[in-house]
């Protein structure tokens, strides 16, 4: 029974150090292909419409409706203490550091992650990846590398857009909504908001595009067992990256918390 | 030529080759025969290098590919070809762009390649009205097709064929298999094919059974026909009865 136990624990400890083996010489191999062999623009600039212009609505969605939200919630909270003045900073600061880099990794992963993972690990079950082997077609050059370097790139202009619109659903719904004074909000944003809030948040939105789209074409690329098998990838692909963003973003917080 | 020495295979606890012995002769057609799931096409993709094999070796040209870099694999196999069982297009693309990936990626314009693809299709009698369609557009005859011509575009010297004719109706068979032995003649490839069909390796030079994860048997296409040995005769007479053990139980009375 011990025994037993004992092995079962070592097989999971072995799979977790060769699953993370795996993903972490996925990378290696990605940015060594990047740096040795040339660059298919039209394939990153087709991957940036289709991961970031295809993004924007839902993404600006996401911004102005989480910025209304923040704006009403604090509005309630800071009243009590007479503080409604501090509205826009709070809205400002929360969507600029916080709320727009992760909301638009979350959201981009969800949509343009999995789709990334879908279409990948269908082309694995289908063959099709091997038949590009088989052509001597650089598999990483041709799929990997155009979606991650996209992925990477676009998020921190995805996140523009979030936070952007973010603070004009506060504005929206201090200025018509709670019939608070416009100037109020404006000037708590000048007066508490810096250049390094939004550079941090850029950041974080470039290491959660980097994150989404490796794990959404790990994902994709090691898919086995057919219809099924693409769905759990694709399942896991959005979880993973999920998760990742929420950990990373804690990390991240905490090194750029004297930019 | 091509030599496999002691192949084997496993996957997790299961081996699917036990130690594959069997030469390819230049210029030859080889077909490979046996049953689902003795593992004939993980043995064409070992040979290709698409799947490492657990031990053993592979010598192309006298060239161990088990144990070479992947740039000298990619020289290795500049002048492979591999058609797969269900074509494996690109599904994204059009049949233009899939003939003609390999030459766009390696940064001919489209201009240059049009040309060539045409005259691929033409080869493997396909008209320009295909050009521009996706897969899905396409008769499972006509994607076959389509994959062959993709194969042709690198000037291939030796084409592996898994399964070529399986799910096409017995014309379309014909039309693949006289396509084959046409192309076979004229460009003077090395073919190894991975078949079920009996009417495919009757043409073949040299035609080799996979039984129990190994070549049990490599002889000349008649002489498997007339072969009186129990496993030949129970697999190309696809008989239930005989050395060759099925998994689904026969009951001779019942129909």
């Amino acid at each position: 029974m011990i025994i037993k136990f004992i092995d079962f624990i070592g097989r999971y400890v072995l799979e977790i150090c060769r699953s993370l083996g795996s993903f972490f010489l996925f990378l290696s191999k990605t940015i060594t292909t990047l740096f040795t062999t040339k660059l298919k623009v039209s394939k990153l600039f087709s991957q940036m419409q289709r991961i970031g212009v295809d993004s924007l609505s839902v993404v600006v969605l996401t911004g102005i409706s989480t910025g209304m939200a923040l704006a009403l919630q604090t509005y309630f909270g800071f009243k009590r203490v007479g503080g409604e003045q501090f509205i826009g900073a709070i809205v400002a600061l929360g969507m600029v550091r916080e709320l727009g880099p992760v909301l638009t990794g979350l959201m981009v992963a969800g949509r343009a992650g999995s789709s990334i993972t879908a279409e990948i690990g269908t082309m694995r079950i289908t063959e099709q990846i091997d038949a590009l082997k088989t052509l001597r077609i650089n598999t990483y050059q041709y799929l990997v590398v155009p979606r991650i370097m996209a992925s990477t790139i676009i998020l921190p202009f995805l996140t523009l857009f979030a936070m952007i619109f973010g603070i004009a659903g506060g504005y929206i719904v201090c200025v018509y909504v709670l019939e608070l004074s416009p100037e109020d909000y404006i000037s708590s944003i000048k007066t508490y908001a810096e250049m390094a809030d939004i550079t941090g948040g850029l950041i974080k939105a470039c290491v959660f595009g980097l994150i989404l789209s490796w794990v959404g074409a790990y994902k994709g690329y090691r898919t086995t067992g057919g219809a099924r098998g693409v769905g759990k990838s694709t399942t896991s692909s959005v979880v993973t990256a999920a998760i990742l963003i929420l950990v990373v973003n804690y990390f991240l917080t905490k090194m750029l918390e004297h930019l | 030529m091509i030599e496999l020495i002691d192949v084997k295979k496993r996957f997790d606890d299961k081996w699917v080759t036990k130690g594959v012995n069997l030469t390819v002769e230049d210029g030859a057609m080889t077909c490979i025969i046996g049953r689902s799931g003795e593992g004939k096409s993980v043995l064409l993709k070992q040979i290709i290098g698409l799947i490492e094999p657990t031990s053993g070796k592979i010598l192309v040209n006298g060239e161990d590919i088990t144990h070479i870099s992947e740039k000298k694999r990619d020289q290795v196999f500049e002048h492979f070809g591999y058609v797969f069982q269900f074509a494996a297009l690109l599904d994204s693309l059009n049949v233009f762009e899939n003939v003609g990936i390999k030459l766009i990626e390696n940064g001919r314009s489209i201009k240059d390649v049009l040309p060539i693809v045409k005259e691929k299709l033409s080869m493997v009698q396909l008209s320009e009205d295909t050009l521009y369609k996706y897969p899905s557009e396409l008769s499972g005859g006509m994607r076959k097709r389509v994959g062959l011509a993709r194969t042709l575009i690198t000037n291939p010297t030796v084409v592996l064929y898994d399964e070529p004719t399986t799910g096409l109706d017995p014309i379309t068979s014909r039309v693949i298999q006289e396509l084959m032995f046409g192309m076979q003649k004229k460009l003077n490839l090395t073919s190894v094919i991975i078949t079920h069909d009996v009417n495919m390796f009757k043409y073949a030079d040299r035609v080799a059974l996979l039984h129990d994860g190994r070549i049990q048997h490599v002889c000349d296409a008649k002489t498997i026909w007339e072969s009186k040995d129990p496993y030949i005769y129970q697999f190309i007479r696809g008989l239930p009865d005989g050395p060759i053990q099925t998994e689904i139980p026969h009951d001779k009375d019942r129909f």
